[in-house]
């Protein structure tokens, strides 16, 4: 297993319209598969949206919001632990600023690891590579799946 | 043999004028004589037979529609009587009551005329095998080609519709040259022939089709050709004009409108606004010789164009293009007119979206909104919100190019549309409201 395997997280991403219930059917129906959501976020646009979550079983995840009708991709993401305390958001921000990642999009949640910041990076290896050499802490992949 | 009738096919445009005028003249007397129906509405339009003094006069006429058949069911419309008439068809309204036609023994000859010129416009003639897979009966397409096609010589083979695998013997047996049925009874057939183990490209003797009854497509005509190894020509007609009446020359490009039968008229649905050549519009039918039920300014609700051009096949009757759409289909946004057709198009060019598609129209202040909903593509699905962003401009763009009027897209999930319910849940029009 290469580097940037040991790192990359399968996140589902989920074209969802704007309207009622949509995050309660995706909720429901991955609550009936027994499913765990890590962390989640919803990116909205004018009319649409699209909802990203990290799961304990993407695969089986995929398998049952495609087959009640979801229009679901897999993206790979990564994670970075951050310190859980006050500044802990700007140390990595500031850190990513300096070595001129290009991030997609990212997103924040606090569990039993402690703060993690989630991103979304172009080139994945690179990301690795550089946040590493840095001294930050990327979380395993087999910490969530 | 290239012409049926060639005096009349070939005809000088002038000289055909004139006939249509005489012709003209001599029908709206008659009706105002004759017809009660018609008199009473030329009366209320205020439109008196002096009244037509040239050929661009027709315009005064009021209009007949597909409803004036209903309301007089069955024959109260008809101008001859019982003792006159020699056979009735029957057509089944898709909105409940049905409508009777009845015709003279003049009236079926001009019928079988028509038929005899299109089909030898095309080729067909004796040493042909015309199989008839239209309905026999009440409908008026299968008697109609039957008629039309011993008239030139042709072998019939009434096989009617139905029994698709006893068809497909037949064409081997009987050595079929060409066939005239519905475009999607064609392809059901060439499907049944390939289950029995028959190409029809390869193992059949068919070289023709002669396809109408039912809208079709170029893509459709493009698949008939290329799967099928024939050509496809289209026929035209409805059981208010006689029946399947006219058909398309060995040139494809339209079907030929007897001038010395029918006048034909585009006009804009909305404004009944007189359109010229080329333009799209809805098609009105007179005509010109029909002694049972004579139809003037028959609005039939088919929107299409028209060619003036004479035709390189030599004839000079306008030629009318396939039918693109219904009339009833039709929106109206900010005064320009759409047809759902024309967006099916237009999304044929997007792969990121489905065909299916809703359209919304709504009123924001003055102006006409226009949302059209499409479904994001499974394949196409991105995580990144700039891709969807980037899909929805192309389809408003596509859209905007095609229609001329603004229109706003909105991606909804795959699967989410409603389909093949019909005008009402594709076009959601709230501004009645
Ligand atoms: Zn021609």
């Amino acid at each position: 297993m290469t580097e940037t395997d040991r790192y990359v997280i399968k996140q589902i991403s989920i074209f969802s319209e704007n309207r009622p219930g949509r995050l309660a059917a995706i909720a429901k129906a991955l609550t009936e598969e027994n499913i765990n959501i890590l962390a989640f976020s919803i990116a909205e646009a004018d009319g649409f949206g699209v909802v990203r979550a990290l799961v304990d079983k993407p695969k089986k995840a995929y398998e049952k919001l495609t087959g009640i009708g979801f229009n679901v991709a897999f993206t790979d993401v990564i994670a970075v632990k951050m310190r859980d305390s006050p500044g802990g958001l700007y140390e990595i921000a500031k850190m990513l600023a300096n070595v001129q990642i290009n991030i997609e999009y990212s997103y924040a949640y606090t569990g039993k690891e402690g703060g993690v910041l989630i991103l979304r990076v172009d080139d994945a290896e690179q990301a690795v590579r550089l946040i590493t050499s840095l001294g930050a802490t990327l979380l395993e992949s087999r910490v969530f799946q | 043999m290239m012409f049926w009738d060639p005096r009349v096919e070939e005809m000088p445009k002038e000289e055909l004028q004139k006939l249509q005028y005489k012709l003209l003249k001599t029908l709206v007397y008659r009706l105002y004589s004759f017809s009660p129906f018609y008199h009473d509405r030329m009366k209320q339009s205020g439109v008196h037979p002096d009244d037509i003094q040239m050929l661009g006069d027709i315009r005064k006429l009021p209009f007949m529609y597909k409803r004036d058949l209903r309301d007089n069911y069955p024959d109260k419309i008809f101008v001859a009587g019982q003792d006159d008439l020699v056979r009735y068809h029957v057509s089944s309204g898709t909105t409940g009551k049905p409508t009777v036609v009845g015709y003279t023994r003049n009236d079926l000859d001009h019928w079988t005329a028509s038929l005899a010129r299109g089909l030898v416009s095309c080729g067909l003639g004796r040493g042909d095998v015309l199989q008839v897979s239209y309905g026999y009966g009440l409908f008026t397409g299968g008697l109609g080609l039957h008629y039309g096609a011993e008239r030139v010589g042709a072998t019939v083979l009434p096989t009617s519709v139905g029994n698709t695998e006893r068809q497909i013997e037949l064409m081997q047996d009987l050595h079929t040259t060409a066939i005239a049925c519905t475009p999607s009874y064609l392809l059901h057939m060439g499907e049944v022939a390939e289950k029995m183990g028959v190409s029809i490209r390869d193992d059949t003797e068919l070289r023709m089709g002669i396809l109408g009854a039912e809208p079709w497509s170029d893509t459709m005509k493009a698949r008939i050709e290329d799967w099928l190894g024939i050509k496809a020509y289209d026929i035209y007609g409805t059981s208010e004009l006689s029946g399947p009446m006219f058909c398309e020359c060995s040139e494809q490009k339209g079907f030929h409108v007897w001038g010395d039968l029918a006048y034909i008229e585009i006009l804009d649905p909305e404004t009944g606004e007189s359109l010229g050549p080329g333009e799209k519009g809805e098609l009105v039918v007179t005509m010109l010789q029909k002694e049972a039920l004579p139809m003037i300014r028959y609005r039939i609700g088919d929107i299409t164009s028209y060619d003036d051009g004479v035709c390189a096949c030599g004839r000079t009757h306008p030629r009318v293009m396939r039918i693109s759409g219904r009339v009833d289909d039709m929106l109206i946004i900010r005064g320009i007119n759409v047809f759902p057709s024309q967006i099916e198009y237009a999304l044929m060019a997007v792969p990121e979206v489905g065909q299916h598609f809703q359209i919304v129209v709504d009123r924001k202040g003055a102006l006409d909104d226009m949302l059209v909903r499409v479904e994001v593509s499974r394949e196409s699905f991105s995580d990144k919100i700039t891709d969807l962003m980037a899909i929805r401009k192309n389809v408003e763009h596509k859209l905007r190019n095609t229609l001329n009027v603004a229109v706003n897209v909105e991606l909804v999930e795959p699967g989410s549309l409603p389909r093949f319910e019909g005008k009402a849940k594709r076009v959601i029009d709230r501004r009645q409201l």
